[in-house]
């Protein structure tokens, strides 16, 4: 699929930016005032989905099959009655965290990784949703999953293998990784070397908070997260993972990562300072790079603010395609690099809050 | 029959939408209509387990209704409705 988009999806609604002749050029705004949380682009058929976190409304969902020419309303899942959360109330679907495709032998299959946990799959091309109960069932769930920076946990990452659709991973704030590798029909935590330094017990199996997992394309063992402790790589499908935080604690926190497909080695985070205080280390900003599996990290600063500068990137609000990186900041900042990061431009610099980017 | 008059923010997703004269007992089967004329607009209103959404106010008559979990405050005929969002900032 030729990518000539980026879809970039802000507090205000979505903006659309095009490559042409001249480059990367402003195209226009959708839904213009409304908060656009999650934006994805289905590679097996070019489909176009957005999630919108109306303040009045509830959360909706709307694709467009014509490059955002047009776009169609889609009913939202919905936690079925029995569904409960721990304190006994009604699971109620809070926030749409992330969208994956069911593999490219499943044309019609969708995943919906959700807030507070439930992870809902389509088998019709996204009309309709349904509860992965043997997730929501995982005896794990009541007494070891909860919230980050949130009331309840919520999955933001689904990553399925390339090589057999019925094994996947999924990342859930707070809880850690999962496997499943029958469908979903059972799940394994995959938790092992990772860290959760906020925990009496850091080396606990579940209670883990990956910000992002990514899988190398062409090594889906290959597996990489951005965690709430430091950045950790699994060279055996989660099995273990290396703890390959930046020596001397740079780089270590923050929410994004991007990763090379080609090649298992090479992995891009970008710092931020502490939980505590959230803005751009030394309030200058970065990119860092590794192409060795994370023993080493290069520092990235060309063509990107250096002072007083308090971006911070949200963990889908950076993508990859090619040679071409994107990343959009709490502040409205957009930036894009041509060649792997060594140089930034500015794509734009007063966008409203950007939630997440996307190459379509 | 009651008379349900809707926020003009709702006419962004139901360009159509109008005042309806509609014959319920309580709100919930006010809504129930209302989804058979409008169909998925009662999920801007109500989550999936029926409450209404936290910044979504009906009122019957000038009063709020009480019940926003079963939805159960009562209808006369001539009652007047006003389903409308919850002022907030940004």
């Amino acid at each position: 699929m030729q990518v000539e988009h980026l879809l970039v999806g802000t507090g205000k609604g979505l903006v659309i930016f095009k490559k042409t002749a001249k480059g990367w050029q402003y195209e226009k705004s959708d839904f213009i005032g409304l908060p656009v949380s999650y934006v994805y682009s289905d590679e097996r058929n070019g489909t176009w989905w957005i999630c919108i976190a109306h303040r009045h409304w509830g959360l909706k969902i709307h694709r467009s099959t014509d490059k955002g020419q047009s776009w169609q309303a889609v009913r939202t899942p919905k936690y079925p009655a029995y569904a409960k959360l721990r304190s006994g109330k009604p699971a109620t679907l809070r926030k749409i965290w992330s969208f994956a495709h069911g593999g490219s032998d499943r044309p019609n299959r969708l995943y919906i990784g959700t807030e507070p946990g439930g992870l809902f799959y389509s088998e019709d091309g996204g009309n309709t949703f349904e509860l992965m109960e043997t997730l929501w069932n995982h005896p794990s769930r009541q007494d070891q999953w909860f919230g980050a920076g949130r009331d309840h946990p919520f999955i933001h990452s689904i990553v399925v293998d390339p090589r057999d659709s019925d094994h996947f991973y999924i990342a859930i704030s707070c809880a850690g990784v999962f496997e499943t590798t029958d469908g979903g029909q059972t799940w394994a935590p995959r938790n092992k070397g990772l860290v959760a330094a906020y925990l009496p017990n850091p080396d606990v199996e579940v209670g883990h908070d990956p910000h992002l997992l990514l899988a190398c394309r062409s090594n889906p063992d290959v597996i990489w997260q951005q965690n709430h402790c430091g950045i950790f790589r699994s060279t055996n499908g989660g099995k273990y993972w290396d703890n390959v935080t930046g020596q001397n604690g740079f780089p270590d926190y923050g929410f994004a990562i991007e990763i090379e497909h080609d090649n298992p080695d090479i992995a891009w985070v970008i710092p931020a300072l502490s939980d505590e205080r959230r803005v751009a280390v030394d309030l200058s900003l970065c990119v860092c790079r590794t192409e060795d599996g994370g023993k080493s990290w290069q520092t990235l600063r060309s063509g990107l603010p250096q002072e007083s500068c308090f971006d911070i990137v949200f963990r889908h609000s950076f993508a990859k395609n090619g040679n071409t990186l994107a990343f959009g900041s709490t502040t409205g900042n957009l930036f894009l690099s041509e060649n792997y990061g060594d140089h930034w431009t500015s794509l734009h610099g007063h966008l409203a809050r950007v939630e997440c980017v996307c190459f379509a | 029959m009651a008379q349900v008059r809707f926020t003009s923010a709702l006419q962004r997703f139901y360009p159509d939408l109008k005042t309806l004269d509609l014959d319920a007992t309580n709100i919930a089967e006010l809504l129930e209509q209302i989804e058979a004329v409008y169909p998925g607009l009662t999920d801007y209103l109500v989550d999936e387990s029926g409450t209404l959404r936290k910044h979504v106010n009906i009122y019957i008559g000038e009063d709020l209704i009480d019940d926003r979990t079963d939805l159960s405050d009562a209808l006369k005929p001539q009652d007047e409705v006003l389903i409308f969002q919850a002022l907030s900032g940004g």
